[in-house]
């Protein structure tokens, strides 16, 4: 398929003029190797309800190259054993490849050191890590954490948690009706109480990027640490934690092209030294006695029990994967996804656009006049569409917009341009249903 | 593709999505409960008004939800009015094996009459909730649980 041509043909049917300018949406597409990526992809080969698959619910979780399932297999088959234990040949092994993956997330963030990244079940484990470790060496009653109006539930719930244990007070950034974090606010509420600023990098409901630079800068300045939620921007925006001096930065895998189950914590060395461990287990301590244990070193200190040995692996090779592509070039190719359906939606009687933010990444939220999302979601879905409907697990956000939910189509890395054409052809024939 | 929408979709459920019945709020009634999906954001407020012999008089609701939640609510409110707590319950009983699919082998359809248009979201068990929502809120208006329920 050339996404060139398609991009074209797209405007060519509609028998419209292409949008100033036209020459870099098609000298990108054309450098970018969508027909390969594409066919990366096993799952995407497939028909539902008779049509071909169009996988749009990437924000959810993201589809997984052959590589990384060829990865997860080869651990199994080859190389499995209990990591940083063992005597043996494969443990050994398996602990190389294991740490390996641990030096991959350290470059993939440009963090300094290895023992500063900590692997955890997911973006959520990692938050309440730092919610539980950072809160009781850090925060006490009267304190406050401050996040903002778009925060998704797992970064709203851990802080909610620890205000109820430590009496501490949880204080909320507004935005604006674009879905656009309110600066001056947010200064105006960084005060000698703040413990923490812990903030969304993307919005995974309204898609919008927030000038984490800036909230960084305006923290500092106040001697405040500040912990990014990087779920949905890890996988579109090059992150590099040391420019921009973030304390704690946390993702998933699965977001990333990588298995589920797997998450990273990325916390300063002064920070994770100075916390006292998040759960006690094996593999956390150096000694132990029954009077007494004495923790491990980082990242360790962090680990308890074994961990997630073959996805964790196998992200590494997620990384390998984005990196060949680079980030830069999908962020672009997602970028051009983005404005075109902005562009075709708002074409479509009756759709609102729910997070209109001068700065976005690919996520389209939106709502039908009549037609409760969930309807949506299921009639797209029977046009083989898939996307999600629903609260996106930021309830606040939903009541912000006075929605009980949106329809949310999300881009990775495989959308195409005629599959941006299907959804819209797809709300088309939704409504046409819905008479 | 038409096919297996008009399973889930049916005309009657089109019907009462953009008519609803009885959706307005009732003064007089004695028993109100609000119902919600938190999976869809599903809300339904329903009014019943029970006389003393145990009658269910009237019911209505207000809300928003989806086409299958708004015409199972719909629905539901044309087909309970003038039956017993019992007869309510007893359907409460049949529509949730038929929408559920489990041990309905021995229902006849026609007890269930227009209902049975809400059957075919035993495929699709993401929207199961949609179709019970109303129902499982009229069953605790009707055990006089005053506080607000969800389908979770």
């Amino acid at each position: 398929m050339n996404t060139a041509l398609a991009y074209k043909s797209a405007y060519h049917e509609e028998n419209m003029n292409p949008p100033e300018p036209c020459t870099p949406h098609l000298r990108l597409a054309e450098s970018y190797p969508l027909e390969k990526i594409r066919a990366d992809f096993p799952i995407l080969q497939q028909i539902i309800h008779g049509k071909p698959l169009v996988y749009l619910d990437n924000a959810a979780s993201t589809q997984k190259p052959r590589a990384i399932i060829d990865s997860i297999r080869k651990v199994y088959e080859e190389d499995y054993a209990n990591v940083h234990r063992g005597v043996h040949t494969l443990s050994q092994r398996c602990t190389d490849l294991f740490e390996r993956a641990r030096e991959k997330v350290r470059a993939f963030l440009n963090a300094e050191l290895d023992r500063e990244i900590i692997f955890t079940r997911g973006t959520t484990e990692a938050i309440n890590l730092v919610a539980y470790s950072f809160g009781r060496r850090y925060v006490g009653a009267g304190d406050e954490i401050l996040i903002s109006a778009m925060e998704h539930h797992s970064n709203i719930v851990p802080w909610q948690m620890l205000c109820e244990t430590s009496g501490a007070v949880l204080k909320v950034a507004p935005m604006n009706r674009d879905g656009e974090l309110l600066l001056d606010e947010f200064e105006s509420l960084l005060s000698e109480r703040t413990r923490l600023v812990a903030i969304t990098h993307m919005s995974n409901a309204l898609g919008t990027i927030n000038p984490v630079q800036e909230i960084i800068d305006l923290a500092h300045a106040r001697g405040i640490p500040v912990l990014l939620d990087g779920a949905q921007a890890a996988p579109h925006i090059k992150v590099d934690v040391r420019a921009l001096d973030c304390d704690f930065y946390a993702l998933s895998a699965h977001k990333l092209y990588g298995p589920s189950g797997v998450g990273v914590l990325y916390g300063k060395e002064k920070w994770l030294k100075a916390m006292p461990p998040y759960q006690g287990g094996g593999d956390m301590i150096r000694r132990v006695t029954f009077e007494k244990s004495e923790y491990n070193t980082l990242p360790y200190k962090f680990e308890a029990g074994t961990p997630n040995i073959a996805d964790t692996i196998a992200f590494g090779a997620a990384l390998d994967y984005v990196n060949a592509i680079g980030l830069e070039a999908i962020a672009a190719h997602e970028h051009w996804l983005l404005e075109y359906a902005t562009e075709r939606a708002l074409e479509v009687p009756g759709l609102k656009l729910v997070g209109t933010a001068v700065r976005k990444g690919g996520i389209l939220s939106f709502t039908l006049e009549r037609i409760h999302p969930h309807d949506i979601g299921t009639l797209l879905d029977f046009q083989g569409i898939a996307i999600r409907a629903g609260h996106h697990c930021a309830m606040p956000v939903m009541d912000f917009f006075h929605v009980p939910a949106t329809a949310r189509a999300s881009f990775g890395m495989y959308n195409t341009f005629e599959e941006v054409d299907a959804l819209m052809e797809g709300l088309r024939e939704t409504i046409k249903m819905f008479g | 593709m038409l096919d297996e929408i008009r399973d889930l979709y049916q005309e009657v459920v089109f019907d009462h999505n953009r008519n609803p019945r009885n959706f307005r709020v009732m003064e007089d009634a004695n028993r109100k409960i609000e119902g919600f999906n938190p999976l869809c954001g599903d809300r339904i407020t329903l009014y019943v008004k029970v006389s003393d012999a145990g009658v269910i008089e009237d019911l209505s609701f207000q809300g928003s939800g989806c086409a299958i939640s708004t015409a199972s609510a719909s629905l539901m409110t044309e087909i309970v009015r003038g039956q017993t707590e019992q007869e309510a319950e007893h359907l409460f009983d049949v529509f949730h094996r038929i929408t559920t699919g489990k041990n309905d082998e021995a229902i006849n359809l026609e007890e269930i009459g227009k209902l049975a248009v809400l059957a075919g979201v035993r495929a699709y068990p993401a929207r199961v909730k949609c179709a019970t929502l109303a129902w499982h809120s009229l069953q605790a208006a009707l055990k006089n649980e005053g506080e607000a329920i969800s389908t979770e």
